[in-house]
């Protein structure tokens, strides 16, 4: 037992391998919230009348339910209360004028990307993967823009969408998630900075994969993004975000959307590689990672499949869900999240069955060390007209150690008699007997943890795009590491 | 070889090896034969490495190498093969993905090349016909879902893959039917060779009608009582284990 408990105790330990700070010149907004900041960030961003309406409306909402102290409080995680007045609402690396082309680029931007290992030369990059790259509050460079246009699928930056394609953004933005959905949604649709737009046309299948990798750098900043993917009917993409943050003492707070939908017969696939600094581990510092995921399939056979990878954040609290409308239509959930140290997890999903024949699938696996505590909360609810639809639901936690914590709170509401649902759970320790049956094959104990655990989420990781398998189990790995020798 | 001498282990401050002394030499055979609870499973568990065992006092050296001092890894890099008597699962990894990995830590612990997918499999197609197994169930998560004989037949297996130094077989016929059992021995035999030790621990003398032994021991109460020829298997067989145990009373 001696020899496991060391292992967890490492596990727990293990370092974040991002953590390191760019050095450059940025401008933000000093700390504070108050309409002259919902202002300003418009201003910056040249935005037309109707979007600083909407940021002014959704900053009022923000404002009554923080009078009315109103916070979201029913998730199982432990903060002390977010002082909303302390955070800088706007952060961007100076640059001196509009960017034309990625030469422009400042050299020490593109040197974070490559040390992240993501570089943004387009000559560089992987074929087939385009990227868009935030960094604090904007947006500095998206590659293959050229290629994708050819087809006439747009791929570029929130604010360049607001600017260059208000009409997609006036009928979509927010309609999805309306900026009354809550408390952190309100904030985000006031003051968000940047994120990216996708639009695919009409029976075009996107060539390659799409990525977003979302950096903070800057202290005492909050990051706000907001992300918006449109598939019109008969189209396809796949599209990926990354995220990282540098070690700081202090907790930030990263609130984004996203927002999905499909038209008929179109799909979105959708994965996500989190891992935002989870502190240090002691529990101090780290990201406070609240974000409102939601797709819609409005279309008849429709397909929306939400893939993600957790490991980041000191506080996750997320539920990227589906509103299944359009007859036919598919929603899927496929989740790892791994939790570690004092990190806390809050995440699941919503499946909201409208459409006759629906289907959804949601498979989440919670994996929980050291002195961490991970919970799966979902809601499947199938509504009154959504004939046949069918759910199937399987919610897994393994734990490593005996100081960690799994929960696990599924709702289901069904108002439809022809439904059919399933549901399976298990929670399982990573056993002493497992653990020498694989030392006895001569494997070390390290090599034996990530094996049992990346056999746990296989279900998971078949579903991520190649690549980005090969780097979530790598990232897996790196954070069971022992780093302590 | 191997060399244990007056070993002593416990579990939870019980005591279960009570001072065994046991030396096995190149290419032979040791079967250790005894009833239900005298610690025969215990002392293939102990000399493996087995986390929840203490050892006490007490040596076990192969090739003059302290067995006592390695991690579990260390010992089955060292050529210590442990045949389990009940194989967990392992879920979501494939039985040919855990072998190949197992394979080549150790291939990489002794300075020599890894194998690359292509050869192990190659490798693995001919061992699984030692054992006369699918060779669909090693594309398989391991042991999931495998029946009990399915479980021994994949041990012997693993067996073969390894090229172990020195085999412990925990009970490789526990719950095996007659063909089976003649599969298990069968793969056992052909891997019996000059320079490679096996230790089989066992509860019947079934088995050791088709794997001949060099020696017998009978192990009651934590220590070895009796030792002998295979001969000794066939008294048991027909008298138990109460004689022998009337007999060192009276000796006393």
């Amino acid at each position: 037992m001696a020899t496991i408990n060391k292992v967890v105790h490492e596990v727990a330990e293990q370092q974040y391998n991002y953590g390191w700070v760019t050095d450059i010149e940025t401008e933000s907004l000093p700390p504070g919230l108050n309409e002259d900041v919902v202002r300003f960030i418009s201003a910056k961003k040249n935005e037309p009348e109707f979007m600083l309406e909407w940021r002014l409306k959704a900053y009022k909402h923000f404002v009554s339910l923080l009078d009315k102290e109103q916070r979201p409080d029913w998730a199982n995680v432990k903060f002390p209360k977010i002082d909303f007045q302390s955070i800088s609402y706007y952060a961007a690396p100076k640059t001196k004028n509009e960017l034309g082309s990625l030469d422009e680029v400042d050299p020490e931007l593109l040197k974070t990307y490559a040390k992240l290992g993501i570089p943004l030369e387009e000559q560089k990059m992987l074929s087939g993967v385009a990227v868009d790259a935030v960094f604090d509050s904007v947006s500095i460079a998206t590659t293959f823009k050229g290629e994708l246009a050819k087809q006439g699928i747009i791929f570029c930056s929130m604010s360049e969408a607001i600017q260059n394609h208000p009409d997609l953004i006036k009928k979509y933005l927010g309609s999805i998630v309306p900026y009354t959905d809550n408390f952190y949604v309100a904030l985000n649709s006031a003051v968000f900075s940047d994120g990216s737009f996708c639009y695919i046309p009409k029976g075009v299948r996107c060539p390659m994969e799409l990525t977003t990798y979302f950096r903070i750098n800057a202290q005492g900043s909050g990051q706000f993004e907001r992300t918006l993917i449109i598939a019109d009917e008969s189209s396809y993409v796949s599209y990926l975000e990354g995220c990282s943050a540098p070690m700081r003492d202090e907790n930030q707070l990263h609130a984004a959307v996203v927002e999905l939908i499909t038209l008929d017969n179109a799909e979105i696939k959708y994965s996500t590689i989190q891992n935002w600094y989870p502190g240090d581990e002691n529990g101090k510092g780290g990201i406070y990672n609240f974000v409102t995921k939601r797709g819609k399939c409005a279309g008849v056979n429709s397909k929306i499949s939400w893939t993600q990878v957790e490991t980041g954040s000191a506080i996750t609290w997320k539920y990227p869900s589906v509103i299944l409308q359009g007859d036919n239509s598919i929603g899927e959930f496929y989740s790892v999240a791994l939790v570690k140290g004092y990190q806390q997890a809050d995440t699941g999903t919503k499946m909201t069955h409208i459409g006759k024949n629906t289907r959804s699938t949601i498979i989440a696996k919670g994996i929980s060390a050291g002195h961490a505590q991970n919970t799966y909360r979902g809601l499947v609810r199938i509504n009154p007209k959504a004939d046949n639809s069918w759910n199937f639901t399987q919610c897994d936690s393994l734990l490593v150690g005996d100081q960690c914590g799994a929960h696990t709170t599924p709702y289901v509401e069904v108002k439809n008699s022809t439904a059919h649902l399933e549901h399976e759970a298990f929670t399982s320790r990573v056993s002493e007997d497992q653990l020498f049956y694989c030392q006895q094959r001569g494997l070390s104990m390290e090599d034996a943890h990530s094996l049992i655990i990346n056999g746990f989420c296989k279900e998971v990781f078949r579903q991520l795009p190649l690549e980005f398998a090969v780097e979530a189990t790598r990232l897996l790995e790196m954070n069971l590491e022992n780093t302590v020798g | 070889m191997l060399d244990i001498s007056n070993l002593h282990a416990s579990i939870d401050n019980n005591e279960i090896l009570k001072g065994i002394n046991l030396k096995v030499q190149p290419g032979e055979i040791h079967a250790i034969m005894g009833p239900n609870g005298s610690g025969k499973s215990t002392l293939a568990n102990v000399l493996a490495g087995h986390p929840s065992f203490t050892v006490t006092s007490g040596e076990a050296t192969l090739n003059k190498e302290n067995l006592l001092k390695m991690l579990p890894e260390e010992r089955a890099r060292a050529g210590v093969f442990l045949c389990f008597q009940h194989p967990v699962e392992v879920s979501g990894v494939r039985l040919d993905h855990f072998m190949r990995a197992g394979y080549n830590a150790i291939q990489k612990s002794r300075g020599k090349e890894e194998m690359d997918v292509l050869k192990f499999d190659r490798m693995l197609n001919e061992k699984v016909q030692i054992v006369e197994m699918d060779r669909n169930l090693i594309k398989r998560a391991v042991n999931e879902g495998f029946s009990g004989g399915e479980k021994k037949r994949n041990e012997i297996l693993q067996m073969a893959v390894y090229e172990p130094t020195l085999s412990i077989l925990d009970e490789p016929d526990s719950g095996l039917d007659v063909d089976a059992l003649r599969i298990v021995a069968n793969g056992i035999n052909q891997l019996r060779t000059p320079e490679k030790s096996i230790i089989l621990v066992t509860h019947y003398q079934r088995i050791l009608n088709y794997v001949v032994p060099d020696k017998v021991h009978v192990l009651i109460n934590g220590r070895i009582v009796k030792s002998g020829d295979k001969d000794l298997a066939k008294e048991i067989e027909e008298r138990g284990y109460d004689w022998i145990e009337t007999d060192i009373q009276a000796s006393k």
